[in-house]
């Protein structure tokens, strides 16, 4: 009863919107600890503007459902934008996209971070200073090479995790892995087979992931 | 630029009957309180039930409880979702399959369809936390419980579960607020939830950014009031002593 | 060395005089086309044969975007340039407008009503389909017409005309029917087909279009009384004669050299992917005389 031969006529369509997934996992997980590291330093400065609009971001992106935020960057934004400059650029559903998950994943990336930050004895902080080192020097040379090295593994499992919500842009109609599969599978006539195959290329990518992360986190223990 | 700002919008007529935008968003926020909290009534009976498991000496019971985990940790929840509300249903016997999609209304059988699949992939979820709460006591302590001639049974009711329980309520607080923020996904399967309502309210009115905004301030308000009430939860039910027990 | 220094002090008045001058030339969406290099098509996955995701999902195919690909060619003409870009993105029903407003899309045909209500956010081009509202249903349903889905699970695409006025007929004649909004096309006919929704109302090209998908297309039927007849057109951004002019001036001509009834015995009444199934819509009355009289006024104001 149910139908697969058609999957195999369909493969080049479905890596074309894996390919896209990939590239939209990646590019958010970047952009997502640079401007996450960004945000925790904030929240642990000692400016109390700072480190409170910084507070606020993070509480901000965690209580409002991604999808939300989606549906801001690709629909409302662009409004602002052109309503602000009266001129119209071309941003696109990837870019939308792209900027959504950045700004939303550096919330849970700065997380991680501070909690990695935390992590190092303030003895080595002190220590830094007292050798005359400024601030983005101990920051630089001293805490944020052992703080990354204790939470990739977690930084790892926030990624696999982004990695299964980039399938939230079928909302806006991008053309990822899920999408390209369910439309594919509209197309055909055939949506169940098509919808259990691409469960089951998640399912596979993101265990072994995660099987892949948890050898990697003995290896990087400090 | 043509856009045209009314803030005022929420007052007006949906042009649907007697319907102001306003209540639509009441009508969303419901269904989304609706689906989250029996959602999490499912998750923590499930979720504890399969963190137990993980635990118990019995291969086969924990060898199920992780292989549940894996499952439901690795799909989408959105792919999840679909096969919950498109294809399960149709693997259902023919009465039940009629009953399901013909004599429930839409938005009712939609409703079964997310609840049981937020409530089954929040469960894998909670069972990790439950699953680390318990693995985090002291080893000594289920000892001298057995020792004593406690039983099995006798050892997790009394000894383990209740501090578990206690100590996990902060990881759990977060998992409490994300199927909230999950229950979202059910407008994609047409449940005129919050979110739904929204892209409705911006359909109709064609004021996208007051009707996001408004969305926007709801979760927000929301999560914040929830964040507010576990806060007061864990206070009264820390366990003295211990490092986050706020010294009670 | 005076004169010289007049000389150069004349060029850049000149400069300056002419460079806002040409700037005035193009404006708007032509403006943004000619810097960019690139004119964004919108494009729909499941409005079969208007605009529809076939073999390549890179390409969508279909009459309206044949009539797209028309305009663009215009374009490139009016703006020589042989090599601009032409780019798609999937809208759906309910994203369409928002992204056309937004400057996300620069054109969208597909399977879009002009009506009175959207022309106060986006401007239409001249009229190319004309459709009635009706149903599909299952051959042994026993629905004829929209009396008979009173209490029953009916099935509508969210964001179009037909969902408004399925919403507004329930409550005003209280049929009682449940009403589901899918989110496109191929969804909603989901919904129909795997026994959700007893009846599916949309535009009749596109019922006819979603029949050609169904595993079995002869179970399937399309009845009932028409509830509005709606003019089809492409959207683009309000305020944008320069645009609006190429965009029209491009279907007018494609209607005037005959070209169009090629274009739509291709989809139309000849066999179309996905299925090769022939949709047997001869073109009607009203669209004829559309063609010979290109207007882009909404059936409404018609």
């Amino acid at each position: 009863m149910m139908d697969f031969s058609q999957i195999v006529p369909a493969l080049p369509a479905l890596a074309d919107g894996m390919v896209l997934t990939l590239k939209l996992l990646a590019m958010s997980v970047a952009g997502g600890v640079v401007l996450g590291t960004l945000l925790a330093l904030a929240r642990l400065s000692s400016l109390p503007l700072l480190s409170g609009l910084a507070k606020f971001y993070v509480n901000y992106f965690r209580s409002i459902p991604l999808l939300l935020v989606i549906s801001w960057f690709y629909l409302v934004v662009p409004l602002i934008y052109t309503w602000l400059t009266g001129s119209f650029e071309p941003v696109g559903a990837f870019t939308s996209c792209l900027v959504a998950f950045v700004m939303f994943e550096a919330a849970y990336f700065s997380e991680i971070v501070r909690a990695g930050i935390q992590s190092i004895p303030k003895g080595q902080v002190n220590a830094g200073y007292a050798l005359g080192m400024r601030y983005d020097q101990v920051m630089r040379l001293i805490v944020l090479p052992q703080a990354f090295r204790k939470m990739t593994p977690l930084l790892l499992q926030q990624s696999i995790i982004l990695f299964q919500d980039t399938s939230l842009v079928y909302a806006v109609g991008l053309l990822d892995f899920l999408n390209a599969a369910r439309s594919k599978g509209d197309i055909v006539g055939l949506p169940h087979e098509f919808l259990i195959f691409a469960g089951a290329v998640y399912f596979v990518i993101s265990m072994g992931a995660t099987q892949l992360v948890k050898r990697l986190q003995k290896r990087f223990a400090v | 630029m043509n856009y045209h700002w009314d803030w005022g919008v929420f007052f007006k007529s949906t042009g649907i009957g007697h319907e102001i935008y306003l209540d639509w968003f009441i009508t969303g926020l419901g269904w989304t309180i609706a689906v989250a909290l029996v959602a999490w009534v499912i998750a923590l009976i499930l979720g504890s039930l399969l963190g137990v498991m993980r635990t118990l000496p019995n291969k086969a019971l924990s060898g199920f409880a992780s292989g549940y985990v894996a499952l439901f940790r690795n799909v989408p929840l959105l792919v999840q979702l679909f096969l919950w509300y498109f294809l399960v249903p149709d693997f259902l016997p023919e009465s039940l399959q009629t009953w399901f999609k013909q004599d429930l209304k839409p938005s009712t059988s939609a409703y079964i369809s997310v609840v049981v699949c937020l409530g089954l992939f929040t469960a894998a979820r909670v069972c990790e936390q439950v699953r680390t709460g318990i693995e985090a006591l002291p080893k000594g302590q289920s000892n001298a419980a057995y020792a004593m001639g406690f039983t099995l049974p006798q050892v997790y009711r009394h000894v383990l579960l209740p501090q578990a329980f206690r100590i996990i309520i902060p990881p759990m607080t977060s998992e409490f607020l994300n199927v909230f923020k999950n229950s979202s996904v059910a407008s994609l399967i047409g449940l005129m939830e919050l979110l739904a309502q929204t892209k409705q309210t911006a359909e109709f009115s064609a004021n996208l950014f007051e009707a996001f905004t408004m969305a926007t301030l709801i979760y927000f308000v929301l999560n914040m009031s929830l964040m507010k009430l576990m806060g007061w939860v864990e206070n009264r039910v820390s366990v003295p002593g211990l490092i986050g027990s706020n010294g009670k | 060395m005076k004169v010289r220094t007049q000389l150069i002090g004349a060029a850049v008045i000149g400069a300056l005089v002419a460079a806002p001058a040409m700037a005035a030339e193009l404006t708007g969406t032509l403006k943004k086309i000619k810097e960019s290099g690139v004119i964004v098509l919108g494009n729909r996955d499941s409005s079969i044969p208007f605009s529809y995701l076939g073999n390549d999902p890179q390409k969508p195919i279909g009459y309206s975007v044949e009539l797209a690909n028309k305009v663009a060619e215009a374009v490139k003409k009016e703006l020589k340039m042989p090599n601009l870009q032409v780019r798609y993105n999937l809208v759906t029903s309910q994203t369409r407008l928002p992204l056309v407003q937004n400057g996300t899309v620069d054109l969208e045909c597909g399977s879009t009503t002009n009506n009175l209500e959207r022309q106060k956010q986006v401007d239409f081009s001249v009229g190319i389909f004309e459709i009635g509202t009706r149903l599909l249903t299952a051959k042994n349903s026993g629905v004829k017409d929209f009396a008979d889905l009173k209490g029953k699970n009916v099935v509508t695409t969210a964001g179009t005309t037909s969902e408004r006025l399925l919403k507004a007929m329930n409550v005003e004649k209280s049929m009682g029917m449940n009403i589901i909004s899918a989110k496109d096309h191929g969804e909603s006919f989901l919904m129909l087909e795997s026994g959700r929704a007893v009846a599916f109302m949309m535009d009749d090209a596109l019922l006819y279009g979603e029949m050609a998908k169904a595993k079995n297309p002869g179970n399937w039927v399309v009845t009932g009384k028409p509830q509005s007849f709606e003019i089809y057109g492409c959207m683009l951004r309000k305020g944008d004669p320069q645009f609006k002019k190429v965009v029209d001036d491009a279907l007018k001509a494609t209607y005037k050299s005959g070209e169009v009834d090629k274009i739509y015995a291709k989809w139309f009444e000849s066999p179309v992917p996905p299925k090769g199934l022939n949709l047997k819509f001869p073109m009607s009355d009203v669209f004829k005389k559309l063609v010979a009289n290109p207007t882009d006024k909404s059936a409404e104001q018609l």
